[in-house]
């Protein structure tokens, strides 16, 4: 498991979140981020988790966590339940992505998007060079021992969203120790999306 | 970490009320009164009175719950989680403990002597529900001097009471823990308690209920608690502990105990008719039978509970299987509750959560701490 902490990814969803917003985190694993924005922005939050493991680390932290997958554990939430959904390196995950935001964007009014670039620089140069399926250090898993079944880049996202007009309200991009700014979806190992509803168009 | 002890000596006490006239008023519209209710206390009620939890116990339970009885060897049924330093840690909370009306075991129940002709109720008893039982409890609660609860907890038929406290009396309860239940019995869950009823029923030493004379229907009283045994268990639990295991290396060729399975069963049954009365079995499993909180009746429309959750279930219990504390998990979320959910790995069957002490520990210490005193229990955790 990645060293937790002051995990980059978790400031910048820290600084996102409004203080005193609903927050449901989908895989919130040991519930590090939750904490975070329980202590930061006293957040009223709520964890799904399929790791029983990962509950009682949750538990011991005083977060309220649900046992279960991603996509049951939604369905079940009344409309606008939350300020904010996260799917915070969870999203690449899931088979139905298509399906789970459009879910999550019912449960919540925001969803925070956290995924690994598959076009970062150095996963190009093992694809393009040696012929391999990238390793890098969002991405660190062999072909066959990865959870992930979804593999995208930053320009993806951006396209997903265009085509399924979702309003990208804020991005961040994060190298290893700090954020990118120049050419993210060459130089960004992870992204962080924020995204909503186009409100008035799906009200017509 | 506080170190585990023992609770030592410990002593049922009784409280009684609903006397005539004002008997409690039933489900059934019936009354009943006077109602005596057996129960424990561990640990110190606070000057506060905010560090009480009541726990409520299954089926066949009683009020001693924790510690040993004067001159016993046994100690009560959940003495793991009950006790310094255990789950429901003794020096820090007060734990009331209390026996069901309609049971067996020192309260008003079917065994009871009716005041108005001097002889045991028996099906002269009126039909008891978990509401009515939990309407009993509050009149102890009262009694107390407790105005809210930090929490109830109970498995099996205590999970009922639990969730029947939330939907009678939620505003009295900071927490709940609802452990390997349900919000109604299935009917695979009442078909076994109808078997069970009909076994007692069909010995004829049951005599219509009236057998206290004569003595128990030992015969289906003992079949039904075989039944209920079998339920308790998974087929992996009864393949680890029995196996096809002989009790005698050898087929008697003949109907006796070849099995140690047998044995197992007619042991537990043959122990249960010395201490559990027959009616009294027939009454709560028509009770959990009635019980069913489905349909939004949990928690009333437009509520948002300021009750927090921590419901468990056991992989591998049949008899209340996960999708059942599923169903609880479903209405926690469309009420916007504060709820926990973990289904636990475990191999024992329904029985595990008088046996998996050590994840329910963890759950269950860490959430009451956090209910009583809010986040800050998390600042000594290593992150």
């Amino acid at each position: 498991m990645r060293s937790n902490g002051n995990r980059l990814d978790h400031q910048i969803i820290s600084q996102i979140i409004e203080p005193g917003s609903r927050v449901l985190d989908l895989g919130c694993g040991n519930g590090d981020l939750l904490y975070l924005l329980v202590k930061e922005k006293g957040a009223r939050v709520q964890g799904i988790e399929a790791n029983d493991v990962a509950i009682s680390d949750c538990v011991k932290k005083g977060l309220s966590v649900y046992h279960g997958d991603l996509e049951s554990g939604l369905t079940e939430y009344p409309d606008q339940s939350f300020d904010y959904v996260i799917l915070n390196q969870s999203m690449q995950e899931v088979k139905r992505v298509d399906w789970l935001i459009q879910e999550a964007l019912r449960a919540g009014n925001r969803v925070i998007v956290g995924f690994p670039n598959f076009a970062y620089l150095q996963a190009r140069i093992m694809l393009f060079l040696k012929g391999k399926a990238p390793i890098t250090r969002s991405l660190p898993y062999r072909w066959d021992n990865t959870p992930n079944v979804r593999f995208l880049s930053i320009a993806d996202f951006r396209d997903f969203c265009r085509g399924k007009d979702l309003i990208i309200q804020q991005e961040y991009f994060l190298g290893e120790k700090r954020q990118i700014h120049l050419w993210p979806n060459l130089f960004g190992l992870n992204a962080i999306f924020v995204v909503s509803k186009n409100r008035r168009k799906s009200k017509e | 970490m506080d170190t585990k002890q023992n609770l030592g000596i410990v002593e049922t006490r009784y409280f009684t009320f609903a006397n005539p006239p004002n008997e409690l008023l039933l489900e059934s519209e019936r009354s009943l009164g006077p109602i005596t209710l057996a129960y424990e206390t561990y640990g110190k009620l606070n000057r506060g009175k905010t560090n009480a939890i009541l726990v409520a116990h299954a089926l066949s339970g009683d009020a001693h719950a924790a510690g040993f009885h004067e001159g016993e060897k046994t100690p009560g049924w959940w003495d793991s989680m009950i006790g310094p330093g255990k789950a429901f840690d003794t020096n820090r909370y007060f734990v009331i403990s209390s026996n069901v009306v309609g049971g067996c075991k020192g309260s008003t129940g079917p065994s009871s002597l009716n005041p108005k002709t001097g002889k045991p109720y028996g099906l002269n008893f009126p039909v008891i529900t978990i509401a009515d039982m939990v309407k009993a409890q509050r009149h102890l609660v009262d009694s107390l001097g407790i105005e809210k609860l930090l929490s109830v907890a109970g498995g099996s038929m205590g999970g009922m009471q639990v969730l029947q406290w939330v939907a009678s009396y939620g505003e009295r309860l900071r927490s709940a823990i609802p452990i390997a239940t349900a919000l109604k019995h299935s009917p695979q869950q009442i078909a076994f308690d109808e078997v069970v009823r009909q076994s007692i029923m069909g010995d004829p030493a049951w005599r219509q209920g009236n057998y206290y004379e004569f003595g128990q229907p030992e015969k289906g009283l003992a079949v039904a608690r075989m039944i209920g045994h079998i339920t308790f268990m998974s087929d992996q639990s009864m393949e680890e502990k029995f196996s096809r295991k002989l009790k005698n290396g050898h087929y008697s060729f003949q109907f006796g105990a070849d099995f140690e399975v047998e044995g197992y069963l007619r042991h537990r049954g043959d122990n249960f008719v010395r201490r559990f009365d027959a009616n009294s079995y027939l009454y709560i499993t028509k009770a959990m039978d009635y019980f069913d909180l489905s349909g939004g009746r949990l928690i009333p429309n437009g509520h948002t509970p300021q009750t927090r959750f921590l419901v468990i279930s056991f992989k591998s219990d049949w008899l209340y299987p996960s999708y059942q504390s599923q169903d609880i998990v479903r209405e926690l979320k469309g009420k916007h509750a504060d709820a926990t959910y973990c289904e636990l790995p475990s191999t024992y069957g329904h029985d595990a959560f008088l046996l998996e002490v050590e994840e329910q520990t963890t759950l269950i210490r860490h959430f009451l701490d956090k209910t009583l005193n809010g986040y800050q229990v998390a600042d000594g955790y290593e992150i």
